[in-house]
């Protein structure tokens, strides 16, 4: 194996490119290095992209927030801005793994390591997150839920990577929140979780929302029924059951140890009723 | 496989090693600097065991790459006590018997001490969440945190 650290974004998909065999992308390692002790992956070049410029800095843009792809969870929850601008997106993170795995682990990573429960994507999705992605023709950007194509398969094509991930710009009567449900209290994998973003108006009516699912298909799912329940209301007990009955209607989960399908089915809805209310009480505050 | 010449500092020396491209930092630090103190529990990041800091930002040196320290900064447990002095976690560790069979102990100091650095006051809970990922198949914990509490207490009044 071949371990190489770049400088350049150009360098790094040339690399990527150009390389005969298996090549992957090194930034927390959290995962990949796993695959590489336990997972029989053995990949000819690994290319750390932390050594290229922009990379580990959270950079505000038109309003929002660009956030380098070598960007650690623990770097993320010490970022206020990006916390008080989406805090649910910050929270999904901070779930991911232990301290020290926060000390390494990236979001960017937890979007290409595509798994159904990672923890970061829902709430990506939810914020309507914009992945920037490098390669030998040049940049494109591509909306983070286009990026999982399946378990562990991404959208990706060789020689591209992942350089930053942007959050938007949002009114001030908007937030997020995100929840999963785990059996213990900290450092476990989602067996379900759900993503809600939404804005309110002056009057406290949502006018516009974005519902995301975790765990309960084969790629994270944007529930646009469920948003249209919340579209137009103020979350009252009516809109918050058409919500959990919208999600658990799009849930189309497996049946294992962690959980069964009708339970994944039931706590999905549960999770997206109180997702929905902390980031109605989050937009109220910042209104 | 070509070896990669790292050039590092690890506890405020310089240090130099050669490495292959896929050895990770624990690797390292115990099987050629001889920095036996991170233990190798999982080797999946999981226990803890293996904690250092690298500029500043606990890790789990199994899931570090050696040839990713290249200009870094690592801390070790060996780099903890001055001298003969010990560091006022370890002798809460002594006091409060915070330890068995002592695999565990290294890496929870060194990611305790790092949250010290960071929160001088945490609360008990916030203790047990920053070390959820150091794993202790003896003490039951109570002790560990108990001493956590007591060395924090003990530097924020000196």
């Amino acid at each position: 194996m071949q371990y190489a650290a770049p400088e350049t974004t150009a360098e790094a998909t040339r690399l990527l490119a150009d390389s005969p065999g298996t090549a992957r992308v090194l930034a927390g390692g959290t995962d990949l290095l796993v695959q590489m002790k336990f997972g029989g992956l053995a990949p000819d070049l690994l290319v750390d992209i932390k050594n290229i410029k922009g990379m580990r800095d959270v950079t505000p843009e038109d309003g929002g927030f660009r956030v380098g792809a070598a960007v650690s969870g623990a770097e993320m929850g010490e970022h206020k801005a990006m916390r008080a601008l989406w805090p649910g997106v910050v929270e999904a993170v901070e779930l991911i793994g232990s301290t020290q795995v926060q000390g390494r682990a990236t979001m960017a990573g937890n979007l290409c390591n595509a798994s159904p429960a990672a923890d970061s994507v829902p709430a990506m999705v939810a914020a309507n997150a914009i992945a920037r992605i490098a390669g030998p023709d040049g940049e494109r950007d591509c909306p983070v839920q286009d990026i999982p194509t399946a378990p562990g398969k991404t959208s990706l094509q060789k020689g591209e990577f992942i350089t930053s991930i942007f959050f938007p710009a949002r009114p001030d009567n908007a937030s997020d929140a995100y929840l999963r449900f785990i059996p213990r209290t900290e450092m476990d994998i989602a067996v379900c979780s759900a993503g809600v973003s939404l804005t309110l108006d002056t009057n406290g009516t949502c006018t516009d929302a974005r519902v995301s699912l975790g765990a309960v298909a084969a790629t994270v799912l944007l529930v646009q029924d469920a948003a249209n329940a919340l579209i137009g209301s103020k979350l009252d007990d009516s809109a918050l059951e058409a919500l959990g009955a919208a999600c658990s209607a799009a849930c189309n989960p497996i049946d294992d140890k962690r959980g069964t399908i009708e339970f994944r089915r039931d706590v999905t809805a549960v999770l997206a009723k109180r997702a929905a209310k902390i980031a109605q009480s989050r937009a109220g505050e910042r209104s | 496989m070509k070896k990669l010449h790292i050039n590092t500092s690890i506890n405020g020396n310089s240090a130099e090693f050669l490495c292959d491209p896929d050895a990770t930092l624990l690797s390292v630090l115990r099987d050629q600097l001889n920095l036996t103190g991170a233990k190798e529990g999982c080797g999946s990041g999981d226990c803890g065991a293996c904690s250092v800091t690298v500029n500043g930002r606990l890790v789990a040196s199994c899931l570090v790459l050696a040839a990713e320290v290249e200009g870094a900064e690592i801390t070790t447990i060996e780099g903890m006590a001055e001298g003969e002095v010990l560091h006022p976690l370890q002798k809460k560790f002594l006091e409060h018997a915070a330890l068995q069979c002592g695999v565990c102990t290294p890496g929870i100091l060194v990611a305790a001490k790092a949250l010290l650095e960071k929160n001088p006051d945490p609360s008990e809970t916030e203790v047990r969440f920053w070390l959820a990922g150091n794993l202790c198949r003896c003490t039951g914990y109570d002790k560990i945190i108990n001493a956590v509490m007591d060395a924090a207490a003990e530097m924020r009044g000196a």
